[in-house]
């Protein structure tokens, strides 16, 4: 038994093919980054060491700090918005749908498995005003809301919370059907003895089941938060930054920097720091739930 | 107490009703809208149904827009990553788990590190890789990384699953006198269609939906995939031209949705099981 289960050729046979990817396309160019930091140029042309030049400038760059603002704003927002909307609507799942519960699941994700990049199109339609209106500013059109009509990715006021709410969209059916699994699972008899204790649905919510499901919330805002700071299909595709900077996320600044201006060393850094804020805000929120807990 | 909860029950049912109709709405009103013509976009409001099957958005998306190439290139770099994901992670995932190996916590540590890090981080090295490699504008090259990118997620599931999988009839199947490369093929493959079309529907959106990739690692248009062939449709006719854009979002959408439609339940439990383990 154990002879073939430590058979040495299998076993190269088995790993070596997925070491290999995995180190070639993944590990080593995470640490050639890193190293790419340190340098100017484009690779080839005009590379030359710099130093700590990179990371100065990451500093006094303010286009990068109004760039990493907003994605902080962002952040808040689609967070907030996906993880406790994704669990109103598995708690109201739960409490009232009997019948075509596999329905409402299967309705709810369709969001969620869609192309960003066509999801960003679709909704550039949505906001619409020119050469027509687009299906928001035509329905608030037919219901009498005329002064609401705008230009809504196109005007600075309005470009960033159509962005999110699109994101939102997007996002909710998979952090709803998350809760709801794992409401699911939940221990019965807790809610029922409640329920005969005469506690209100409020109140069972509140102090029975929110509790309980801790480590989902943690995880979902964990798996929302990387997700939101990696920002980049949706926002190229719905305002390509626009107008003006008003929705130029980090993700896209580095693409620039790197692709468009041949900056490989500076762009290295920006993703440097894009892989900080995800390991930072991970931590912070691990750090927020294990104190409470 | 009773009319109290009625009217609570009834209260959620509308909300979910408004959120259900909110989720499916827009994608229904993207398909209504790639049968319009044009003057049906311009005199009609937005939300009206089409008044026929215009199907010459299709033909103008696919012939001048450019979408047949694209969708030729999706498909290709698409079922190529599913292939090579299963082909590889298959096996290493079942001697992570099963085999008896020194290196095995270690590597299963080092496959689930790629579950941390942004794509971002590896894009331009990436680059200056491929274009060394000459990997730059071919599908091979967009195989390959698709691949790569999926590799920690499906490890992760296929580890759990073979994690779950009772030693004895390995051990059963090996007294008989079966190989390893038997125990593999013959018994535990086939005992786990449901774990593989889990993991090939995730993989399937890893790579159908991409963006970043194919616009950093291909520049021939000929090459180029749906997803970055939408964005540049759209920023060359798409602004006027809704019919047309329309359809070519279609195009890139009907794939993943008709899929989602006949794999619901895969798809579902792989992304919701793949967020509460990542």
């Amino acid at each position: 038994m154990n002879r073939v289960l430590s058979n040495k050729k299998a076993l190269a046979l088995f790993t070596l093919p997925a070491i290999l990817l995995f180190t070639v396309f993944a590990v080593v160019p995470i640490i050639w980054s890193l190293f790419y930091s340190f340098f100017s140029g484009m690779p080839g042309v005009n590379f030359e060491f710099c130093g700590l030049e990179n990371f100065i400038n990451l500093f006094t760059d303010s286009e990068l700090h109004a760039s990493l603002m907003l994605n902080v704003k962002y952040v808040a927002v689609v967070v907030i918005g996906q993880v406790f909307i994704g669990f109103a609507l598995a708690m109201l799942i739960n409490y009232a749908v009997k019948r075509g519960k596999n329905f409402v699941r299967v309705c709810m994700f369709i969001p969620v498995v869609l192309p960003s990049v066509a999801v960003g199109q679709l909704f550039q339609k949505i906001y619409a005003i020119a050469p027509q209106y687009g299906l928001l500013n035509a329905l608030l059109d037919i219901v009498g809301l005329k002064f609401l009509i705008t230009a809504w990715i196109g005007d600075v006021s309005t470009a960033v919370g159509a962005l999110c709410a699109m994101d939102i969209w997007k996002g909710v059916g998979l952090y709803c059907l998350i809760f709801y699994s794992a409401i699911i699972d939940l221990p019965g008899d807790v809610v029922e003895s409640a329920k005969i204790d005469g506690a209100s649905s409020f109140r069972i919510i509140r102090s029975i089941q929110m509790p309980l499901l801790k480590p989902i919330f943690r995880m979902a805002f964990i798996f929302s938060i990387t997700g939101c700071i990696k920002v980049y299909d949706s926002a190229v595709s719905l305002t390509k930054g626009g107008p003006g900077t008003t929705t130029y996320m980090p993700t896209m600044y580095m693409f620039d920097e790197a692709f468009t201006y041949g900056n490989f060393g500076y762009g290295s850094a920006i993703a440097l720091i894009i892989l900080v804020e995800c390991v930072l805000l991970t931590s912070i929120v691990g750090m927020i739930f294990k104190e409470r807990g | 107490m009773t009319a109290k909860k009625g009217k609570g029950k009834i209260i959620s049912k509308i909300i979910i009703g408004i959120a259900l109709v909110l989720s499916i709405y827009p994608v229904i009103w993207l398909i209504l809208s790639s049968f319009k013509t044009t003057q049906e976009f311009s005199l009609l409001p937005s939300y009206s149904l089409p008044q026929g099957l215009y199907l010459d958005n299709y033909i103008s998306a696919w012939t001048s827009g450019n979408m047949g190439v694209y969708f030729k290139n999706s498909i290709i770099c698409t079922l190529g990553s599913l292939i090579l994901i299963v082909v590889v992670a298959l096996p290493a995932s079942f001697a992570l788990t099963k085999m008896k190996w020194k290196g095995k916590n270690f590597f299963n540590k080092y496959f689930m590190m790629g579950l941390m890090i942004p794509i971002q981080v590896a894009l331009i090295p990436i680059f200056q890789i491929y274009k060394n490699l000459n990997l730059l504008n071919s599908h091979i090259g967009l195989i390959l990384v698709y691949t790569v990118f999926g590799l920690s997620m499906t490890i992760l599931m296929f580890t759990g699953f073979f994690e779950s999988f009772p030693n004895e009839m390995l051990e059963a199947a090996v007294i008989d006198g079966c190989s390893i490369y038997g125990c593999l093929t013959k018994m535990v493959v086939p005992l786990m269609g449901n774990s593989i079309v889990t993991v090939l529907t995730l993989q399937f959106l890893t790579s159908w939906n991409d963006l970043l990739f194919s616009q950093t690692l291909i520049s021939e248009t000929a090459k180029k995939t749906v997803q970055t062939g939408l964005v540049m449709f759209s920023g060359a006719h798409g602004q006027v031209d809704w019919g047309p854009m329309f359809a070519s979002m279609a195009i890139g959408v009907l794939p993943t949705l008709g899929l989602y439609l006949f794999l619901s339940k895969f798809m579902i439990q792989g992304m919701t099981a793949g967020a509460v383990k990542g």
